[in-house]
């Protein structure tokens, strides 16, 4: 693609009662200059999925532009639902690939807690179809409810088999210092936690809380001159699908990870088999089985079996959400699909302190959009 | 203030007005004007018998605002007999009887309240089937 990352900026996920939605950016911003030992880029893409339903705050491009001491720079947001953060870095490729952009800054943010309650459970849904969906009373976890369930139907299952995905999330979250859950999880507890939407429960739902992350491109040739270990984009691709549930062929296979995967793999020139981790959008334990088979390390019904066999920890055949996920990293929603991004290329650097996969050389990263309405999916590979 | 939203879907809300496409003969719902399956258009109306059976089903305990005070509640993916999913409230029965392939049928219900004063949206619920499934 000759694209190359130079710069990654994160802030600890949690609730964060005294940081705005602009320090919260902030932080995100001048972590990831520092990293690339710049002080300027030449345009800003914010992804943020729910700033003017929780903040009353739109024209978050000029509003971070402004605050990170950037004013004059072209900067906007990119709002895809939880894809948000995915689909900014897609824009800042698209920026540095065109040659009209030199340096480019994606930053996903998101303030959750400003709000709190019902007001949040409400917003969450904004990214399901408003009158078909969410005027039915459904809600995002409902949305999983209704996957998890069929996916039991279909294949037979119990609440307790997704347990071994938020097993392995938790287990790595617990050695992320800046992963909402540090805890380790007990099998045996998973089935029997509090519903948040039946067959959903608390331990299966990722939890929302504020967050930002950030990413700074350029082309691989500045790339070089620039930081000892830049990281390449070897492939990007987004793919949409029905925006409703029910309006799906095939209700439990998403269509636009499988098409996004696939793009992705074949500008990389790699196939899955080359893939050393895959971050997925583990907003619940379903939609990382479907992603899983989506992207074909799985076949169709099968993606709960690499939990059930301890394939998708740090030393398995394709280990998966090794800061925690969005299970236990937790999930800033619009920020979510930026810390995948972070959390891959610090992978790829070898800086990922105990979270570290050995040897990793190709990591994958896919932001899903709800139920996967959006898919953005991201191939990152150690320059040569 | 929401109220003119509301109203152009009464059609569908109140009698699940959807689509036929003419090219395909598929039966869509909601109706979107572009076939879902061939992509011709698809603008001729056609009312659903409101016939169906629990394709999915959830118990939502965590309520978004609006819905707070019918939690715990469910939601489902209902299989219309002429072959569209729709997402409804199930209505008029206890969670621990719900199954997939259970027949229901449409009623209209309240949907939603916006406070004490605030709007009231009806709408399209299903309920534990009276009637029997028509053949289509
Ligand atoms: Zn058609």
């Amino acid at each position: 693609m000759n694209v190359s990352i130079i710069g990654l900026g994160q802030t600890e996920v949690k609730e964060m009662w005294d940081t705005s939605i602009r320090h919260l950016a902030w932080y995100a911003i001048e972590a990831a200059l520092d990293d690339a030992h710049i002080s300027k880029v030449d345009a800003l893409y914010v992804g943020n999925m729910l700033s003017g339903e929780l903040s009353q705050q739109n024209h978050l491009g000029a509003l971070v532009a402004d605050f990170a001491g950037m004013r004059g720079v072209e900067a906007v947001t990119v709002e895809a639902a939880d894809a948000s953060g995915g689909m900014a870095l897609r824009q800042a490729i698209l920026a540095v690939k065109s040659g009209l952009v030199e340096t480019a800054l994606a930053v996903g943010v998101e303030k959750m807690t400003d709000q709190t309650g019902s007001a949040v459970t409400a917003a969450m849904a904004y990214g399901l179809d408003a009158d078909y969906e969410a005027m039915q009373g459904l809600t995002l976890a409902g949305m999983g409810a209704l996957l998890m369930r069929r996916y039991m139907f279909e294949h037979g299952l119990d609440v307790a088999d997704f347990a071994g995905f938020s097993v392995n999330a938790h287990a790595n979250g617990a050695a992320n210092p800046l992963a909402m859950f540090r805890n380790r999880l007990k099998p045996e507890r998973f089935a029997s936690a509090p519903l948040v939407a039946d067959p959903v429960n608390l331990f299966d739902m990722a939890p929302a809380a504020d967050g930002a992350a950030a990413v700074i491109v350029t082309s691989r040739e500045k790339a070089m001159d620039m930081v000892p270990q830049p990281v390449e984009i070897a492939g990007s691709a987004v793919a949409t699908d029905t925006i409703a549930l029910h309006d799906r062929r095939d209700v439990l296979w998403l269509q636009a990870a499988a098409t996004s995967v696939q793009k992705a793999l074949a500008q990389a020139g790699v196939t899955t088999e080359e893939i050393d981790l895959f971050e997925l959008h583990d907003s619940f334990t379903v939609l990382a089985a479907l992603s899983l088979e989506a992207a074909g390390f799985a076949g169709r019904g099968e993606g709960w079996m690499l939990a059930r066999d301890g394939e998708i920890g740090r030393n398995g055949r394709i280990p998966i959400s090794t800061f925690g996920g969005l299970k236990a990293r937790g999930n800033p929603m619009g920020a979510t699909g930026m810390y995948q991004i972070v959390e891959v290329a610090r992978q790829l650097r070898g800086q990922a302190g105990e979270c570290q996969v050995e040897g990793a050389k190709v990591g994958m990263a896919q932001n899903l959009g709800t139920n996967g309405a959006t898919a953005v999916t991201h191939i990152l590979r150690v320059a040569e | 203030m929401e109220v003119s939203r509301h109203w152009r879907l009464q059609a569908q809300r109140y009698q699940l007005v959807g689509e036929t496409c003419d090219s395909c003969g598929v039966k869509l719902f909601p109706p979107r004007d572009v076939c879902l399956e061939c992509e011709a258009p698809a603008q001729e109306l056609y009312t659903f018998t409101g016939l169906g059976e629990i394709y999915s089903y959830t118990t939502i305990y965590d309520a978004p605002a609006g819905f707070e005070h019918n939690a715990p509640y469910m939601v489902a993916l209902i299989k219309l007999e002429e072959g569209p999913l729709v997402t409804a409230q199930l209505t008029d029965m206890d969670p621990s009887e719900a199954q997939i392939g259970m027949p229901v049928e449409m009623v209209t219900r309240k949907l939603r309240t916006d406070g004490e004063e605030g709007m009231i949206v009806y709408g399209y619920k299903f309920r534990p089937a009276v009637k029997e499934l028509t053949a289509v």
